[in-house]
């Protein structure tokens, strides 16, 4: 498959999805208790003016599948709608927030991938008590739960010892990563320790492959061997794990957002949740669904070039 | 009389466990001359690929390995590793049985090819492809310039295994161990893949230890026939495929099907490990 | 396996477990408790110790715990450990072991929910998935790639936001979340088992598509399914004590492992980090131990 069809065929895919994720966060509306009116504008009730509005902006006096469309509609020209909460459209706070989140999540992606393939690898080719010192604090990092890390490293680092800012994002740049920092550590933890697990797996494994014995007996460096017969192969299973850590991360970083206080994507669903501002809860969630269907779509392309028995749009 | 090559004298390798240890090459004893082929033989588990693990040094650390393997006069087993590198990078070259599983499917054939020489050697890129088709033209692949650019996955196993042969000749060996090399190929590929190998062992004069377990084989492109049991040499010699004489080769001779002659049912072998111990403790006595 | 042995086996299965569709060594069994060591090894059993230990701890809570979890005495207020209070004192001066308890309940019970229902949802999509094939099949992955799309703790907040803040929102979000990872595994597994000569045996001995799946699929299938089930409740755990942190779950003053890391916070930053250290570490004590456990059922139901 050439790569245009490729790509044009994984547009196609996410288009569909976000189909149907669209229609059922759309549909989720009426599932909710009470008419949608008073649902959207809550128990704060509403002026006569804001009840015109929102049942304008949700086509309330139509049939369902036509509001359905006409949403879909103005989505695809780009109006998410108004938060009732902000006064202000939808997509405005969604690009303000956007940044945030994908500093974040990128950070976590990169300490992810270093502590995660350096300590696996380190720990299979090492073995011993490396080994044991790295399978053991893979094991606790796994069982730790994003908010935990993150209230302990704010509770020791920024509180305690003062070395890093507590809450904000900083004022760009340096600044920036240095704030994002303990947030990205929290969010890397449990992803970079089930990489390092995996790691050191896929590492141990193809160590023992005939193909690194006849790099062996053919007398190369064994530096040479582990770089470019064990660590080479062992990226293809690393890369797949990789590529989904990261997708769920997109996940964690609603939580860590919130402990950090930053203000995010994620921060501001869990706001609008408490709220009740559906609009933006609507945006956020397909945001987020068109992140993690990216990410995956991303990850395909990139194997393609790790694995050359693989080729674009098989399945293997 | 001159040193042969490779000399293995009274070689034994012991496989350490946690409470038991199991000698799985008893004493094993050949040389093989300048320019010499011997075919080694016997049925599986008997020790033959150990032995060639044993020659290269690639036993697993829980062996345990005795006796003396000596390289054209250095000892082999007595090397630390810059010197079993280096015997390992010019001396001695390996062709494996399933070259499937022993060329690294994510890099492209003419990367294996040329590694060694370039990483090593320092042979420079372009001069290490150009050796690389040469000799992929010489074992018989044709298109050899867009072979270097295919990946192991989308060759034939018998085209591959002549890319492992070709990878082999690259490093100019004096000595080439082949465990097998046409088990894992379709009827048709063996033979030539044989006949190549034979071929250009011939032509540049190397000496080649070859295992199989296909007698004919062996005897047709071998100098010396030296046939495995147990673990141990049961009977070596130019004579052995014409003029058995240890009872264990003759049934295994007999046991061959003839291509001319119906058999209503092959022999089984009778030959086992009680009667193997008893004549060894006879020929003591 | 004779034909024989199929029918009989076939029909056996009716009223008790079919022996045909297990792979194990019917007659000799070791003793139990060798069997169990061998399973899960020695970090295994440290792991089922303490979670047992955790377990009766959260269940008999009331019997057990020296104070009702919800009694404030603002006087105590943040107290140390001491001997009246084994852990301390929360910021209402409630006492925090007592918390534990009562909170590992519902940090126990919510996961276990929604664990028990992702299982069964999931469970009969992948065997009517795999046992129809065809177009059954292709509606059934598609649906599971949708809901692959949205992340797990996401599902949980959409459920919130339609329903508002409580456990069984939440529950019920997770559990929706959870399926296509269940469905995925036994549905693989499925399709394994479906392959084999058994069940080709099986029909032609004129069993139904239903009773194939249900008596012999579902059993050799069983100890897969059960495996992921106790590793996915280590993410469920994680995911529900996340929600509650967020406040979007189990509401004050209800005890919750997940809010009193939250509230502990809170008074970590005035200086008093007691019970955010003993309920954060008891999170992670509980993922842990279900996790090891999860990890050793996976290899032993693939090793079979």
């Amino acid at each position: 498959m050439s790569f245009s069809a490729y790509i044009l065929k994984r547009i196609g895919g996410l288009l569909l999805v976000l189909l149907v994720t669209s229609f059922l966060v759309f549909g989720l509306l009426y599932l909710a208790p009470g008419s949608p009116l008073a649902f959207i504008l809550g128990p704060r009730g509403g002026t006569p003016a804001q009840i015109a509005a929102v049942t304008q902006q949700y086509h309330l006096n139509d049939p369902f599948i036509v509001r359905y469309f006409a949403w879909l509609g103005d989505l695809f020209r780009g109006n998410l709608g108004d938060s009732i909460v902000y006064r202000q459209p939808v997509s405005d706070l969604l690009f303000s927030r956007a940044g945030t989140t994908t500093a974040l999540v990128s950070l976590a992606a990169v300490i992810i991938a270093v502590v995660g393939i350096l300590a696996g690898t380190f720990a299979a080719l090492r073995g011993g008590w490396v080994d044991q010192v790295v399978s053991t604090l893979a094991a606790i990092g796994l069982s730790t739960p994003v908010f935990v890390v993150g209230v302990a490293l704010i509770s020791l680092f920024a509180v305690g010892l003062g070395w890093f800012p507590t809450f904000g994002v900083g004022s760009g740049g340096f600044d920036t990563i240095w704030h994002l920092f303990l947030p990205a550590v929290a969010l890397s933890v449990a992803s970079a320790a089930y990489l390092a697990r995996i790691t050191r797996t896929a590492v141990n494994e193809e160590r023992t492959r005939e193909h690194v014995q006849t790099a062996t007996v053919r007398g190369l460096s064994p530096r040479l061997i582990v770089r470019r017969h064990v660590l080479r192969n062992a990226l293809i299973p690393i890369t797949t794990v990789l590529g989904l850590t990261i997708a769920t991360l997109i996940a964690g970083a609603v939580v860590v957002e919130n402990v950090f206080a930053l203000d995010g994507l994620g921060s501001l669903l869990v706001k609008a949740i408490l709220q009740r501002d559906f609009a933006v809860v609507q945006a956020v969630v397909l945001v987020l669904v068109v992140a993690f269907v990216v990410v995956n779509a991303i990850v395909d392309v990139l194997y393609t070039f790790i694995d050359p028995r693989i080729s674009l749009g098989s399945k293997q | 009389m001159t040193e042969p090559l490779l000399r293995l004298d009274n070689v034994k390798a012991t496989l350490r466990r946690r409470r038991s240890e199991q000698v799985l090459l008893n004493g094993v004893s050949f040389e093989i001359g300048q320019g010499e082929a011997l075919g080694l033989v016997g049925e599986s588990g008997s020790g033959k690929s150990l032995t060639t693990r044993a020659v290269t040094r690639m036993l697993d650390p829980a062996f345990r390995v005795d006796g003396s393997i000596t390289f054209d006069g250095a000892s082999v087993l007595g090397m630390n590793a810059s010197a079993l590198r280096k015997y390992r990078q010019k001396d001695v070259g390996m062709i494996f049985q399933d070259p499937r599983a022993h060329v690294n499917p994510v890099h492209s054939v003419g990367d294996f090819l040329t590694e060694a020489l370039v990483r090593d050697r320092g042979v420079d890129q372009r001069e290490a492809e150009r050796r690389a088709v040469a000799l992929l033209d010489e074992v018989g692949v044709r298109n050899p310039e867009a072979r270097l650019r295919q990946y192991p996955h989308e060759l034939s196993g018998g085209l591959l295994q002549r890319v492992m042969i070709a990878s082999v000749l690259l490093a100019e060996p004096r000595l080439i161990l082949a465990d097998e090399p046409t088990t894992a190929l379709d009827v048709t590929a063996q033979s030539d893949v044989m006949a190549i190998l034979d071929e250009q062992r011939k032509a540049r004069g190397l000496s080649l230890l070859f295992i199989t377990h296909d007698l004919e084989l062996a005897a047709a492109c071998c100098d010396r026939l030296a046939v495995m049991y147990a673990g141990e040499i049961v009977e070596q010699g130019a004579h052995v495929y014409d003029t058995p004489t240890h009872p264990y080769t003759v049934e295994l001779l007999g046991a061959r099907p003839d291509i001319d002659a119906k058999a209503e049912r092959l022999p089984v072998l009778t030959y086992n490990r009680e009667i193997h111990e008893r004549l060894k403790a006879e020929a003591m006595a | 396996m004779s034909e024989q042995a199929v029918t009989e086996q076939a029909s056996s299965a009716q009223t008790q477990a079919p022996a045909v569709a297990v792979k194990s060594d019917g007659e000799h069994r070791e003793p139990v408790l060798r069997r169990i060591l061998d399973r899960l090894g020695v970090v295994g059993v440290i792991a089922s110790v303490v979670l047992t230990v955790i377990v009766i701890a959260a269940v008999f809570a009331p019997v057990l715990a020296p104070y009702d979890p919800n009694f404030p005495d603002l006087m105590g207020a943040l107290a140390g450990p001491s001997a009246d209070h084994l852990l301390g004192a929360d910021a209402l001066g409630r006492d925090i072991l007592s918390r534990l308890m009562f909170g590992a309940q519902v940090t126990l019970a919510g996961p276990g929910l929604v664990i028990l229902l992702s299982t069964i949802v999931g469970t009969v999509l992948a065997l009517v998935g795999a046992w129809c094939g065809g177009r059954v099949d292709a509606v059934i992955i598609w649906v599971l790639d949708i809901l692959f799309a949205v992340p797990g703790i996401v599902f949980g907040l959409i459920a919130v936001a339609i329903w508002g803040p409580s456990l069984f929102t939440v529950v019920g979000g997770l559990a929706v979340a959870y399926i296509p990872y269940v469905a995925r595994v036994v549905r693989g597994a499925a399709l394994r088992e479906r392959n084999l000569p058994y069940v080709s045996a099986a029909w032609l001995q004129g069993h139904s598509g239903f009773g194939i799946t249900t008596t012999q699929i579902l059993r050799n299938v069983q100890p897969i399914v059960i495996a992921q089930a106790v590793s996915s409740l280590g993410f469920a755990v994680i995911d529900l004590a996340a929600v509650s942190f967020l406040g979007l779950g189990v509401q004050p003053p209800t005890a919750d492992l997940g809010l009193m890391v939250k509230s502990g916070f809170d008074s970590t930053l005035r200086g008093y980090p007691n019970e955010a250290i003993a309920s954060g570490c008891l999170i992670v004590l509980i993922v842990w131990c279900v996790t090891v456990i999860g990890d050793r059922l996976i290899s032993n139901a693939r090793s079979v």
